[in-house]
């Protein structure tokens, strides 16, 4: 039978996904639902001096009215931050308390302050605009540059400082820069972008007066993680009170990770008002509330040879958490970020110091890539500056600094198990025509054009595990996964995975494995996800780890099947266990070369009994049933690496900056289904080249989002990209059985910087901030032609 | 979105009849509508004019192209006529926002919102369109008062434009990057006697570059505004673009449109 890991199989999910069949949580409605519409701080930062409720309360269909004082006397607990980071100094990071509806005081623009429940969407609206807030505004500290200067805007948090960590030896890397030749140095900003998943977030909830149970569909990539989190720390319903339904949700690139301030509200006030509640945020309220990410201030050095060696590396960023720490709003502009800024090279000495400080914005999570985007951005930007700097070639300083033996251990934190980045590069250069590249430069010349390229090699640590290394690290659960297998009698398959896709095709992919490993054709496969109710617990979906760890646990799991159906098979074709052998699906008696098919097994398993001729199949000590479960949690993190090309032109006159050209050579290890990679390479491009050329949060002074619509925050658009030039190398991970690594997020990780070097590239060397759009290029262009001006 | 009365006349008459200080006249609804769901904006009355027979298609004359207020960018975009009268007024129209956009706003309600980005109010000016009223008839440059102000009167409601068939003309806009409005919208027309330049997007209203018009009039090339200085004041300048910035592209574009004429 032909492996169907590897193949290009069409998506399951299309037939929903592309004929508008998807069942998303905004489709969804309980019968005599009301609607919440929440009110929201208009201001940044100010002291709530009263909420009055009454002209609300009597607005018409209006059901009710609730603010931060009930939730706080019914002592619902609020946001948490889910990894707890130590500052250099020992001491524990400062999280200031995050209530779900604002009592006291407004840290962001959106911050709830209070909830309308009534009959109809208009009449909850209408209902919101009576309530009345009395604030006092106070001066908003938005720029993170400044916010250790600034007022402190949380009682306790000295300096507006969460923690001041420290990864690395400052000394070593002292000594280290003792010995340079030369100090590359490099000031940079990781502009800040909101997520903007297509689908905007959204809950309903349905509390069952009987049961007392809740039921909570919400846009979330881990349900059952939000159940705990709800239950545990939000004290809203025990657990198995509480059920947590993500149907098909639209997107997440991380904003759909956190369990947010409206999903507790409502699921709180359901049992309240004894009424279901319907809540879908309207578009500015995703770009004010969601998660936004990036948002670092970096000063970084690396310390070279005349030839090229890199010799050490510091990197002193300021990251801004926004208004409040977030689930992992901590972690990922610290152990996601600092080890993995030494990116793909031998640096013998090495430190990552952040400093995370919280600022009257929105808070800031993980977003596509966290804090891997950031680290790679620093890196590359100091190693092409470097090759600029000496004279050398891009492309052979990385040669040069690249490790050739595997495992690699990097110098911060982690053992690469497998990879071969010489090979990639190479790969990338003969793709993208890095030879030619010259006499293309001349010809853009002729136009009046600039021409540049620029190349980015990254690695990134992704699958988040194993549990021991991340709890040491201070994360607040385990990062294993879960997936049960279920053979119904007559064959069929459900298999339950406690990843959660919202666009990763795991539908496909999931089944395309455990039709593989048992044998079974794929259409008797359904992949079922996102419901506590179904399935065993399990962690959701980010950071590249639902086919690195919720895969393999599905790999497990059928393995277990395939054992328990030896020893049924064996019982059913009067053999010994050891004779069995099992193949595309069959158990076969290997002396006699008898045969029971995986079904026939499955089916067996059912009928335990003894009638007439048959005998029950089930061995003694066995029970009966086909069902497995596995939890897998893996030895190591997996490290997708490889190298992008970028060719941009640059129109001197207007600043447009035309990405002309787009390389990407990824070894992901064993790839499942080259189709869905190749789809997810480039979500990650657009999104990397669209942080690089466009995307551009901007808040005023005040603390007011400039940038809160699509009439003013630029989203990448397809003709804002080339046809991408995809290519792929192949080293197994050796970390897991099926040899994977992992995809979702290298794409938005390599692009910023292979994008941004080719910019400088054609700008003679000049540095500019992402975004570099085209009044900002306009204006280096012009600084451009008067230096050439002196110099003539 | 607050509730309304909706009106659907079926004729001007009586499309101007329900008018009052509360009410919108509404055809293809691309401002109107969005402005009304984000509650910038609510009537009492809104008074949908797309029933109107007569306010719809497109007419060409010996020396004049005359558009119906509700006729959808997309017909001016493809229609023959307009391509082989004035081209580069059907290019303006198949450069407005998206597929979508096109397929529903209107000529009339373009210039009667009078946005500073819109594109179809430059080719008002540089083609010395006539705007035809239910009252009266206007000329483009008495119709553009203001950031979203006209010359319209309460009840009064755009019929038609009648744009005058230039010799050449071309139409060149740098969009907005978020939004595709324009930043900046460029429109030359070189008639017999004298050449238009107007411009969108720089200032609050849009204008005529007079010293640019008159440069090109004396000799339509681009080496005759080589070098002409665009001034800054008076432009916007916003987190999109600065006036200085502005000013650049509206001299940079003047010189694409000549070069394209």
């Amino acid at each position: 039978m032909a492996s169907l890991v590897g193949s290009r199989v069409e998506r399951k999910e299309d037939t929903r996904f592309l004929q508008g069949k998807g069942r998303y949580t905004a489709d969804i409605n309980i019968a005599n639902q009301t609607y919440a519409v929440f009110v929201r701080s208009p201001h940044a930062r100010a002291k709530i001096k009263s909420v009055d409720t009454s002209k609300a309360l009597k607005s018409s269909g209006v059901v009710g009215v609730l603010t931060g004082k009930e939730i706080a006397e019914d002592k619902i607990g609020g946001l948490i931050a889910g990894w707890a980071i130590r500052s250099e100094d020992g001491s524990e990071m400062k999280v200031p308390a995050n209530p779900p509806l604002a009592k006291d005081v407004a840290n962001f623009v959106g911050e709830p302050i209070a909830v309308v429940f009534a009959e109809t969407l208009d009449e909850a609206k209408e209902g919101a605009e009576k309530v009345k807030v009395d604030y006092k505004v106070l001066k908003a500290v938005v720029d993170p540059a400044d916010a250790m200067k600034s007022d402190a805007i949380h009682d306790g948090v000295d300096k507006n400082l969460c923690y001041d960590w420290l990864l690395g030896d400052r000394k070593a890397v002292d000594e280290a820069f003792a010995k340079a030749d030369k100090i590359i140095k490099v000031d940079l900003i990781n502009n800040r972008l909101v997520p903007n998943a297509m689908e905007p977030r959204a809950c309903v909830v349905d509390y069952n007066t009987a049961s007392e149970e809740i039921t909570l569909y919400t846009t979330s990539q881990n349900p059952h993680l939000s159940r705990l989190v709800m239950s545990a720390f939000g004290n809203v319903a025990p657990e198995n009170k509480l059920r947590v339904v993500a149907p098909d949700v639209g997107g997440g690139f991380g904003s759909k990770i956190n369990v947010y301030n409206e999903e507790i509200v409502c699921s709180w006030a359901s049992k309240k008002i004894e009424r279901p509640i319907k809540w879908v945020a309207e578009r500015t309220e995703s770009f004010l509330t969601d998660t936004h990410g990036r948002d670092h201030v970096t000063h970084a050095e690396l310390a070279v040879t005349n030839d090229g060696k890199f010799l050490g590396f510091k990197n002193e960023t300021i990251a801004n958490l926004g208004a409040y720490a977030r689930v992992f709003g901590t972690v990922t502009p610290t152990y996601l970020f600092g080890p993995c800024a030494t990116g793909v090279y031998v640096i013998p000495a090495a430190y990552s110091n952040v400093k995370a400080v919280y600022t009257n914005t929105a808070p800031v999570d993980a977003y596509r890539g966290a804090g891997r985007p950031e680290a790679t951005y620093t890196i590359e930007r100091l190693v092409e500056k470097a090759a600029m700097e000496l004279g050398m070639d891009k492309t052979e300083i990385r040669m040069k600094n690249f490790p050739t033996q595997f495992p690699f251990k990097q110098t911060l934190v982690h053992t690469v198990d497998s990879g071969d980045y010489v090979a990639g590069l190479e790969k990338a250069k003969q793709m993208a025509d890095y030879a030619g590249f010259e006499a293309r430069r001349k010809k853009s010349e002729a136009n009046g054009k600039l021409r540049g390229i620029g190349v980015s090699s990254y690695f990134e640590a992704c699958g988040i595990a194993p549990s021991a290394a991340v709890m040491s690290l201070g994360c607040g659960v385990g990062l294993w996964e879960s997936a049960e297998v279920r053979f119904n009698p007559t064959g069929q398959i459900s298999v339950f995975t406690g990843a959660h896709s919202h666009g990763q095709s795991h539908d496909t992919t999931f089944a395309q494995i455990a039709a593989d490993e048992m044998g079974v054709p794929i259409e008797n496969i359904d992949i079922v996800h996102g419901d506590t109710d179904k399935g065993t617990f399990g962690m959701g979906t980010y950071g590249s780890r639902s086919l690195t760890v919720g895969g393999i646990a599905i790999v497990n799991a059928c393995k277990k099947i395939i054992a328990k159906g030896k020893r049924v098979a064996a019982k059913m074709l009067e053999v010994n266990e050891d004779e069995i052998e099992f193949k595309d699906g069959e158990f076969v008696a290997l002396k006699s070369n008898k045969k029971k098919t995986i079904g026939e097994v499955a089916f067996a398993c059912y009928l335990p009994g003894q009638r007439d001729e048959m005998k029950s199949p089930i061995p003694e000590g066995d029970e009966p049933g086909l069902i497995e479960s596995a939890f897998y949690d893996p030895p190591n993190f997996s490290f997708p690496a490889g190298s992008h090309i970028c060719e941009v032109e640059i129109d001197p006159d207007t600043g447009n900056v035309k990405v002309e050209k787009y390389t990407a050579v990824d070894d992901f290890g064993r790839i499942v289904n080259p189709m869905i990679v190749e789809g997810q390479v480039h979500g990650g491009i657009a999104q990397g080249i669209g942080q690089a050329l466009h995307e551009n949060t901007q808040y005023d002074e005040t603390g007011q989002l400039m940038t809160a619509s699509y009439m003013d925050y630029t989203m990448p658009r397809a003709d804002n990209f080339p046809e991408f030039n995809l290519g792929f190398t192949c080293t197994h991970a050796t970390s897991n059985p099926l040899g994977v690594k992992g995809c979702g997020e290298a794409g938005a990780i390599a692009s910023p910087p292979t994008v941004m070097n080719a910019v400088i590239d054609a700008l003679g060397g000049q540095e500019i901030s992402m975004p570099a759009t085209a009044e900002k290029v306009w204006k280096a262009c012009k600084s451009m032609k008067k230096s050439n001006a002196k110099a003539a | 979105m607050k509730s309304f009365n909706y009106h659907a006349p079926k004729d001007v008459k009586d499309a101007s009849k329900l008018a009052s200080s509360n009410s919108a006249f509404l055809a293809g609804g691309m401002t109107t509508i969005p402005s009304m769901k984000l509650g910038l904006a609510s009537y009492k009355d809104v008074i949908d004019i797309k029933n109107i027979k007569k306010l719809s298609g497109i007419k060409v004359s010996g020396k004049t192209v005359t558009i119906g207020a509700t006729t959808k960018h997309v017909e001016v975009a493809t229609s023959k006529d307009v391509k082989k009268a004035i081209p580069a007024l059907a290019k303006l129209a198949g450069n407005i926002g998206d597929a979508q956009v096109r397929n529903r706003g209107t000529i009339g309600g373009s210039i009667s919102n009078n946005d500073p980005s819109a594109c179809y109010p430059s080719a008002c000016m540089a083609l010395n369109a006539v705007i035809h009223t239910n009252k009266r008839k206007i000329d483009a440059e008495k119709f553009f008062t203001g950031m979203f102000e006209t010359a319209l009167k309460g009840g009064e409601l755009v019929e038609a434009v009648e744009f005058q068939i230039p010799e050449k003309a071309d139409y060149q806009k740098h969009p907005n990057p978020a939004s595709r409005y324009a930043i900046i919208g460029v429109f030359v027309a070189k008639h017999k006697k004298d050449v238009n330049v107007a411009v969108t997007g720089a200032k609050s209203c849009v204008y005529i570059d007079k010293d640019l018009s008159k440069k090109l009039s004396s000799n339509f090339s681009v080496s005759a505004i080589e070098g002409a200085e665009v001034k800054s004041s008076g432009m916007n300048s916003d987190m999109h673009a600065s006036a200085e910035y502005r000013a650049n592209l509206v001299s940079l574009y003047a010189k694409k449109a000549v070069e394209a004429c």
